[in-house]
């Protein structure tokens, strides 16, 4: 053999060529089955092979040696050149083009083979497509992403977090921070056999050399390019695939590794198993480009298992931050690439989840500078959205769209991106209405502060706060993500609000109407309090409803009865102390004949009793109190009640009764009397004495010029229900113990207050009367010791 | 809108601050500082029923002629600060409950991340970019 003198870039391609034919990995000797392969590859009649064979002395070896190999492929070289084959012309030709093998139909290929034309200056790539012999299908994608290429074997290099690199080559001029070596570090064996990994490596290699097609500087390196296939770490090879600096025009990769750009991009063309391919295609995509590869994903889901067998189901944090820390990334880029794979920020990685992270660690060990954002091929599909759960393209569906043929040796099924992209990318779609949908958890938020300036009237009332807490709020937004509902679940709480708050708003308004009736007869029995309020606060509770409805969420509306209208609290309450009360009231009231008897003074007093019995009677409410104005009113009117009295008491009083009526009276005559707030006394009175009707009409239209036709419904009611009974003081007194109450309240202070005087009075009386006696009694005992002393011994 | 924000550890030591830095940033720092004591009382005050997001919102901590601070604590102590220029068009409560809101799920997303140790300072480029987007509008 002639020695064989080769420029540094033929050097380089026949390194990768031979490391590709090394399929025993001896390093030493190229399999035959793969150089002939090659050779024939090389488009050269069948003959011209043989001599070649011949020539280099493979023949007579019987193998193919190195030297033998190196010195064929400068044989093909020249032939394909068109020159004669010798042995001189080994040395003696210049600017020999590399020999150029075809692989087939690989659009890839006829691209890369473009690129490299295009790329190098020198002419010394023929324009034919430096075919890398297992070119994959999906090659031709790459071949636009050259860049992508490349990345996408740096990746998959990746792959394996192992601690020791065992790159196959790694050119020292490797740039990239993650070297093929690094590729090693995955757990899984690097043994210098295994197809994948080589197939990595060549892979890699690919990428790399197709990375460096467009700078024209690298000569070697497009052509070794097109080798981009495994590559074994044959020790020789000095050009790894180098992760030029460079960027391919028609890369778009974001952030170009900043590896330097490699002279030696030499792509370890070693003849692997189709992963390489598979690589290669993987890494055309990376951003476009950021694609992953069926075979990547196949990987991935691999290693998902060792995690985690159910493909379904989720990778916790901190299983996943082992896994990921064996990538010896720094903490920082760790996190943030969880930060971006995470993507429902659940603390736990689903398969796409765990996809894209594996994804974006190996680019970043590839050098590639993390993104910003997720990019949208690596966006996790939702599960719930798609029906096909399963990530990954089964590789059938892939290879019928792959428009290139692999290799059958090479590639056993490659999934084409093609078929993988749409899906992503459609995936990719939804995942983004999603993600439209996740920043819902602003219109939640604005959805609060919306709330937020609520009818200041109704909020006075009720200031509930929104119920949000933050963690509800992601929950709400992941479940937004998840189901896509549009603020159903936001809209539930809310809608529950709005009927709190006319509630409560009906409370407000009807609290503050009752406030300004006058008659209290709403406030006499719940229910009429309630009818009451009702018409009001729906008035209100309309015009603030939903605003307030939102603000007033939690607590419901308190009853409605304490409120203006009752001065006191329990209108029960007041009911029993008023039926206490009405016990003795009663008796008084049923004694209410006296009170004109009485002379004026007591009448107070009496009439205390009465309204405090009368109150209890009637409880009718209305008597009392609710209206503080009617409450002076009627003052006067009791005094012109008081006045008439005396004159023609029962009379009077039911006159008296009668005008004050208005109120409300409950419906037996007597007890509406007692329904005024002062005049109320006299009235109860009255009405005590009246058994039944004869007031009850006069009574009424009183009322009902006074009060509303709200009111004089109770009243009306109670009313009737008196009439009808007649009944007993008390017993009417009862039905409308729970209306008096309000009025109650007030009757019962006047009537209290007047049983204070009369009590003070009396006792005063009694106090004299009793001294008066002393006195008595004393002047007595002197008087009998007088007599005594006078009479004169008579018993003597 | 603001002009600074802090995220400070249930220990009382920050996790994060930043402020405008056009400003003098020591003197936010003081401010935050000083602020934690308001802080506290407040916590301490509305010991009830804690988890309501209400209580979770302190509101304005103290106003000064320059600006105002405001508070809001988690259910696991964390508590954040904004400071709020003064000269600004007056927040609405709202949207500075708004801004604490988002705040929080960040610092949730922050947490959620297995590489984050509690206690370390928050290097989150999402929590910093959301950060920004709180700050950069005050311009």
């Amino acid at each position: 053999m002639e020695s064989l003198t080769l420029s540094d870039v033929e050097q380089k391609y026949y390194s990768d060529l031979f490391v590709y034919c090394d399929t025993d990995n001896t390093k030493k000797v190229a399999s035959n089955g793969r150089v002939l392969d090659l050779f024939r590859a090389a488009q050269l009649p069948s003959e011209v092979v043989l001599q070649i064979t011949e020539l280099c002395g493979a023949t007579r070896l019987g193998h193919f040696g190195r030297s033998q190999f190196y010195i064929a492929l400068k044989l093909i070289a020249i032939a394909q050149s068109g020159l004669p084959l010798r042995v001189e012309s080994l040395n003696s030709v210049k600017d020999l083009p590399l020999p150029r093998f075809v692989v087939g139909k690989n659009e890839a290929e006829a691209r890369h083979a473009a690129l490299y034309q295009d790329a190098e200056s020198q002419g010394l790539y023929p324009p034919s497509s430096m075919a890398v012999i297992p070119r994959p299908p999906g090659r031709g994608h790459q071949n636009k992403k050259g860049f992508n290429s490349h990345k996408r074997l740096d990746l998959f290099c990746l792959y394996d977090f192992q601690p020791e690199p065992t790159s196959p080559v790694i050119s020292p001029h490797q740039s990239p921070p993650t070297s093929p070596h690094s590729w090693r570090k995955h757990k899984r064996q690097h043994s210098g056999g295994n197809p994948d990994r080589q197939a990595v490596g060549a892979a890699a290699g690919a990428v790399w050399t197709q990375f460096r097609e467009p700078p024209a500087a690298q000569g070697p390196g497009p052509v070794e390019g097109i080798w981009a296939s495994h590559s074994p770490p044959p020790p020789s090879q000095e050009s790894w695939v180098s992760f030029t600096a460079d960027t391919p025009p028609s890369s778009t990769l974001p952030a170009m590794h900043p590896s330097s750009v490699q002279e030696n991009t030499t792509i370890r063309t070693v003849a692997s198993a189709s992963t390489t391919n598979e690589i290669q295609r993987q890494s055309s995509s990376y951003d476009d480009a950021w694609k992953i590869t069926d075979e990547q994903r196949q990987y991935y889901i691999n290693q998902f298992k060792t995690i985690q067998p159910d493909l379904t189901g989720f990778i916790p944090g901190s299983a996943a931050k082992e896994f990921f820390t064996k990538s010896k990334l720094p903490i920082l880029e760790l996190s943030h690439i969880w930060e971006l794979s995470d993507f429902d920020k659940d603390g736990a990685l689903t398969l796409d989840e765990f996809c894209a992270a594996f994804h974006l660690v190996v680019a970043r060990k590839n050098g590639y500078d993390l993104p910003e954002k997720l990019p949208e091929s690596l966006m996790p599909k939702l599960i719930d959205l798609d029906d096909s759960a399963v990530p990954e393209q089964p590789p059938d569906v892939a290879y019928s769209a792959s428009p290139v043929e692999v290799t059958p040796n090479k590639s056993p099924s490659m999934p084409s991106l093609n078929q993988a992209w749409p899906e992503m990318n459609q995936s990719n779609e939804q995942w983004e209405t999603f993600s439209e949908r996740s920043s819902s958890s602003q219109t939640l938020t604005q959805f609060d502060s919306n709330i937020a300036p609520a009818d200041p009237d109704t909020a006075i009332v009720h200031p509930v706060p929104i119920r949000m807490t933050p963690s509800k709020i992601h929950m709400q937004e992941m479940e937004l993500k998840r189901t896509g509902s549009d603020h159903n679940h936001p809209t539930s709480p809310l809608l529950v609000k709005p009927p709190e708050l006319s509630e409560e708003a009906k409370l407000t308004a009807s609290m503050k109407f009752v406030a300004a009736n006058t008659v209290g007869d709403g406030y006499s029995s719940s229910d009429s309090f309630t009818s009451d309020q009702e018409p009001i606060a729906r008035q209100r509770s309309q015009s603030g409803a939903s605003p307030e409805a939102l603000k007033v969420v939690a607590p419901p509306p308190p009853p409605p009865r304490p409120q203006p209208s009752h001065s006191r609290s329990s209108s029960l309450d007041m009911n029993r102390t008023f039926t206490a009360s009405s016990g003795p009231g009663q008796p008084q009231s049923s004694t209410t004949a006296f009170p004109p008897a009485v002379p004026p003074r007591p009448l107070p007093t009496q009439a205390e009793a009465v309204p405090a019995g009368g109150a209890a009677l009637t409880t009718t409410s209305p008597q009392q109190i609710p209206q503080q104005p009617n409450f002076a009113d009627f003052s006067q009117f009791q005094a012109l009640a008081a006045s008439e009295q005396p004159s023609s008491l029962p009379e009077v009083d039911k006159h008296s009764e009668a005008g004050q009526v208005e109120k409300i009276s409950e419906g037996a005559g007597p007890l509406r009397t007692v329904k005024s707030d002062g005049p109320a006394d006299e009235r109860t009175s009255t009405t005590a004495m009246c058994s039944s009707g004869p007031l009850a009409p006069p009574p009424k239209p009183v009322r009902r010029r006074l009060k509303s036709e709200d009111e004089l419904r109770p009243e009306d009611e109670q009313h009737g229900a008196q009439k009808s009974g007649i009944i007993a003081a008390p017993q009417t007194a009862q039905p409308s113990i729970p209306r008096s109450v309000g009025k109650d309240k007030k009757a019962i202070q006047a009537s209290i207050r007047r049983n204070k005087e009369t009590n003070t009075v009396l006792a005063r009386l009694n106090s004299e009367l009793q001294q008066q006696l002393k006195d008595l009694l004393e002047e007595r005992i002197s008087l009998e010791v007088q007599l005594e002393q006078l009479r004169p011994f008579s018993h003597l | 809108m603001a002009v600074c924000i802090a995220v400070i550890a249930k220990e009382n030591y920050p996790l994060f601050i930043r402020s405008v830095p056009t400003q003098n940033e020591l003197k936010f720092h003081y401010t935050v500082h000083t602020s934690l004591d308001v802080v506290e009382e407040k916590i301490s005050a509305v010991g009830k029923s804690l988890g309501d997001q209400r209580e979770l919102y302190l509101g304005l901590l103290y106003p000064t002629e320059d600006y105002k601070v405001y508070g809001y604590v988690t259910n696991s102590k964390v508590k954040f600060v904004i400071v709020v220029d003064s000269s600004n068009t007056s927040l609405r409560d709202n949207e500075i409950r708004s801004m604490f809101r988002k705040l929080h799920n960040s610092f949730t997303d922050v947490m959620c991340n297995p590489f984050y140790n509690p206690g370390d300072p928050i290097q989150s480029k999402a929590f910093n970019g959301i950060v920004s987007g709180m700050m950069v509008q005050t311009g």
